[in-house]
C-alpha cells in the first residue's frame, strides 16, 4: 500500500495538520509524502480536490492462509494460578471464534498445571494445548518461545491473543518474529473487520492521544497483546468441558540461556492493581510524599490497592510497580479514586475503563474532572481523612 | 565490551494535544526528543563502558533529522553514532524495523550487548527490542532495573508484574531497561561541542545485507486500517462547596443515591 499525491494537488496544505505522523511536507507547491508515512489514510478524506489516493498493492500470497484455523489465548500463570488477563481474553476470544465460526483454544505452558484447564474451559475454551515440564516451572523466554512456536507450527492457529503484561510482552514479539508474522501491541479493542473478515486490533498510540486500528492481512497467525483489565472476566461455567491436547517439551535445560537465580515478590495486596476491585491512586497534587498516607489510609479501609501517577513515581514517592497509565499498568476496577492527579492523557489511557471514577483535586480545571463520574474540588489533606472516616462508619454500621 | 544502543527520535507525546475543533493531533510546536527510556539505555551503556572498557555505539533508524537525537547521545558520552535512513525503510512496523536494526548491528561486527529502552513513548509497543534479539539469535532480558557484568556473565534484575527476578545470562545479550535503572547524566559542554562537530554516517539499504522484501511497508505484516481520536468518558458531577465537610457529605449522598455504596 502507499499514499500517492495526484497532479490535482493545489498545494493548499489542508492535509498537513491532519497527519498524525508529520509525514506530509509541502515541496514546490505540492504535498509530498515523506518516509514517516504509515499509510494510515488519515489525510485522504480531508483533501478538497481528492488528490490523495491510498493505493492497495496486489501482493503475492506468501502463505496458504486457509490452512490456519482457530483462535488461541495464551494463559499466563503466576503462583500456580492463571492470571486474570488470560481469562479475560478467553472471554473475548470466544466472541471472535464464534464470529469466525472457529474453535477457541487456551495455551498453558508450565509445570503441574493440568488442573488449570478446567478454569479455561469454564471461561469458554473448547480445548487446551498443554505443555508441562520442570523447565517451565517459571517463565523463561527461550523455553516458552520454543514451545509456543512449536505448537503454532504444528497446529496452525489463525489468531493468537496474549496479555500485555511484562512476560506477555517479552514472549509475544519473540514468537511473532520467529514465525515472521505481525503482532499488534497493547490492544484495548478487538473486533472483526466486516470487509475482510480479519481481526481488527485497536490500540492507543501517541501516549493515548489517538487510537489506531491495525490489520494483519497476509500473515498468519494474526497476533496481538491485549491490556489487562480492559475486558471483563467471563462468569465461569463449570459445566463446560473440553479436550486437552498434550504437547511434549522439546526444550533442554541447556537451551534456556537465562537462569533465574531468585524471585523477589514485592507485590503485596496493595500493589495488585490489575486484580483490584477498588484502587486509590495519588499524584503530585498530594503536595509531598508523606501525604501518601492519606491515600493509604483510605485504601486500607476499603481493602483497595494503591496506585500512583507517573509524576508521583518519577518524583520517587512510590515505586514503579504502583504506576497507572500508558507506561505503567492498565487498570479497570469497580471504583477508581484519583487523588491529586491532574489527569494527563497518559494517565487516562491506563484507567478510563474503570466503572466509576471519583476524583479529588484542588484545581477545578484539572482534566481529571472531565472523565470523573464524581469529583470534589478541595484540599486532599482535608477531604481524604473525612472520606476515610465516612467509609469507616459505613463499614462499622 | 562492545555495546550498541538502539534509540528512537519521538515527538514528546506529553506535549501533543488534540485540536478540539478538527479532532486531529496538533504536532506543531511539539519538540522531537530522544525517547526517554532510550536515554536510560544510553546512560547504562556508558556506565558499563566506564567500568569495563570498550565502546558504545548508538544507532537509530529514522529520517535525516534523527541525527539530532544521535548527537544528544554522543554529547552524553557515546563513542560513535550511525543513522540508518532510507526511504525504503518508510512505513516499517516492528518486524521490519527490528529486521533493519539487526542487519545494521550485524554489520558492526562483534557485539556483546544491545540496549533498548523498554518502549518508545509514541508507539508504546515494546516489541522492537525482543524482535531485534530474535533476528540476531541472542538471549534477551527485558524490563531491567539493575545490571552487573562480570567477565562474560551478566546478572540482571528484571521487573515483572509481581516484583523482580534476578537473572543470570551469558553475553551476548539484548537488554531493555526501565526508567528506575539510573538517573541519566546531563551532557557536558565539552561533550556538546564534540557532538556538534561529529559527522554522523548514514547507512542506507544499500549499505546493509538485506532482503528488500523485508523492509519498510513491504516487509511489514501489520497495516494501519484507520486512525481516530478516542472517545472520552463524559463528565459527571463535580462538587464544589465552601467546606470540605459539606463536599464530602454531598459526595456520600450521591454515591448512596447511585447505589455505589
Amino acid at each position: 500500500m502507499a499514499i500517492r499525491i495526484t497532479e490535482e494537488c493545489i498545494g493548499c496544505a489542508a492535509c498537513q495538520p491532519v497527519c498524525p505522523f508529520g509525514a506530509i511536507e509541502m515541496r514546490e507547491g505540492k504535498a509530498y509524502i515523506t518516509e514517516a508515512c504509515t499509510v494510515c489514510g488519515a489525510c485522504v478524506e480531508i483533501c478538497p480536490v481528492s488528490a490523495i489516493i491510498r493505493e492497495e498493492e496486489t501482493k503475492e500470497v506468501a502463505m496458504d492462509k486457509n490452512e490456519y484455523k482457530d483462535v488461541w489465548v495464551y494463559l499466563e500463570i503466576s503462583d500456580g494460578k492463571a492470571r486474570n488477563v488470560g481469562l479475560e481474553l478467553v472471554g473475548e476470544g470466544r466472541k471472535l471464534a464464534d464470529e469466525m465460526g472457529q474453535k477457541l483454544a487456551g495455551v498453558l505452558i508450565g509445570n503441574n498445571i493440568e488442573g488449570l484447564a478446567k478454569e479455561v474451559f469454564a471461561a469458554g475454551a473448547d480445548m487446551v494445548y498443554l505443555a508441562e515440564a520442570p523447565e517451565f516451572a517459571h517463565y523463561n523466554t527461550d523455553g516458552y518461545a520454543a514451545t509456543f512456536v512449536d505448537m503454532i507450527r504444528t497446529h496452525k492457529p489463525s489468531v493468537i491473543l496474549l496479555g500485555a503484561t511484562n512476560d506477555g510482552r517479552d514472549l509475544g514479539p519473540r514468537v511473532a518474529c520467529r514465525i515472521g508474522t505481525g503482532l499488534t501491541a497493547d490492544c484495548t479493542g478487538l473486533g472483526i473487520d466486516e470487509e475482510t473478515g480479519l481481526v481488527a486490533w485497536t490500540r492507543p498510540a501517541f501516549g493515548g492521544n489517538i487510537m489506531a486500528t491495525i490489520l494483519c492481512p497476509e500473515h498468519r497467525p494474526q497476533m496481538g497483546t491485549v491490556r489487562p483489565s480492559v475486558f471483563k472476566r467471563p462468569v465461569p461455567d463449570y459445566s463446560r468441558d473440553g479436550e486437552i491436547i498434550r504437547v511434549a517439551s522439546k526444550v533442554n535445560l541447556a537451551d534456556i540461556r537465562t537462569k533465574i537465580i531468585d524471585i523477589i515478590h514485592v507485590c503485596t495486596a496493595s500493589c495488585n492493581l490489575e486484580e483490584a476491585e477498588i484502587i486509590v491512586s495519588g499524584g503530585r497534587g498530594l503536595g509531598k510524599p508523606e501525604n501518601f498516607c492519606y491515600v493509604e489510609d483510605l485504601a486500607n479501609v476499603l481493602g483497595a490497592a494503591v496506585g500512583a501517577s507517573r509524576a508521583a513515581v518519577d518524583a520517587g514517592w512510590k515505586p514503579a510497580l504502583h504506576q497507572v497509565g500508558q507506561t505503567g499498568k492498565t487498570v479497570g476496577p469497580k471504583i477508581y479514586f484519583a487523588c491529586g492527579i491532574s489527569g494527563a492523557i497518559q494517565h487516562l489511557a491506563g484507567m478510563s475503563s474503570s466503572d466509576v471514577i471519583i476524583a479529588i483535586n484542588k484545581d477545578p480545571d484539572a482534566p481529571i474532572f472531565k472523565v470523573a463520574d464524581y469529583g470534589i474540588v478541595g484540599d486532599i489533606t482535608e477531604v481524604l481523612p473525612m472520606m476515610t472516616e465516612e467509609f469507616k462508619k459505613i463499614k462499622a454500621g | 565490551m562492545e555495546i550498541v544502543v538502539c534509540v528512537k527520535q519521538v515527538p514528546d507525546t506529553t506535549e501533543v494535544k488534540i485540536d478540539p475543533v478538527t479532532n486531529t493531533l496538533v504536532r506543531q510546536g511539539v519538540p522531537s526528543i530522544v525517547n526517554p527510556f532510550d536515554v536510560n539505555a544510553v546512560e547504562e551503556a556508558i556506565r558499563l563502558k566506564e567500568k569495563h572498557g570498550g565502546k558504545v555505539t548508538v544507532i537509530s533508524m529514522g529520517p535525516p533529522q534523527a541525527k539530532d537525537a544521535l548527537k544528544e547521545c554522543l554529547a552524553m558520552g557515546a563513542d560513535a553514532a550511525i543513522l540508518i535512513s532510507d526511504r525504503a525503510f518508510g512505513g516499517s512496523d516492528t518486524l521490519a524495523t527490528s529486521y533493519t536494526l539487526a542487519s545494521a548491528i550485524r554489520k558492526l561486527g562483534k557485539v556483546d550487548m544491545v540496549f533498548f529502552g523498554k518502549q518508545a513513548i509514541d508507539g508504546d509497543t515494546a516489541q522492537v527490542g525482543p524482535e531485534t534479539a530474535e533476528h540476531l539469535g541472542i538471549a534477551q532480558v527485558t524490563y531491567v532495573a539493575k545490571i552487573d557484568v562480570e567477565g562474560d556473565v551478566v546478572r540482571a534484575q528484571r521487573e515483572h508484574d509481581d516484583g523482580y527476578e534476578i537473572i543470570e545470562v551469558k553475553l551476548p545479550i539484548a537488554v531493555s531497561v526501565v526508567k528506575s535503572i539510573n538517573e541519566p547524566r546531563f551532557p557536558t559542554v565539552k561533550g556538546l561541542m564534540k557532538a556538534n562537530r561529529a559527522e554522523i554516517p548514514v547507512w542506507t539499504a544499500n549499505d546493509l545485507v538485506v532482503d528488500e522484501n523485508r523492509l519498510g511497508l513491504k516487509g511489514s505484516p501489520t497495516k494501519v486500517l484507520k486512525i481516530f481520536t478516542p472517545t472520552h468518558r463524559t463528565q459527571g458531577v463535580i462538587i464544589q462547596k465552601d467546606t470540605a465537610r459539606e463536599a464530602v457529605a454531598e459526595l456520600f449522598q450521591k454515591l448512596s443515591d447511585a447505589k455505589i455504596i
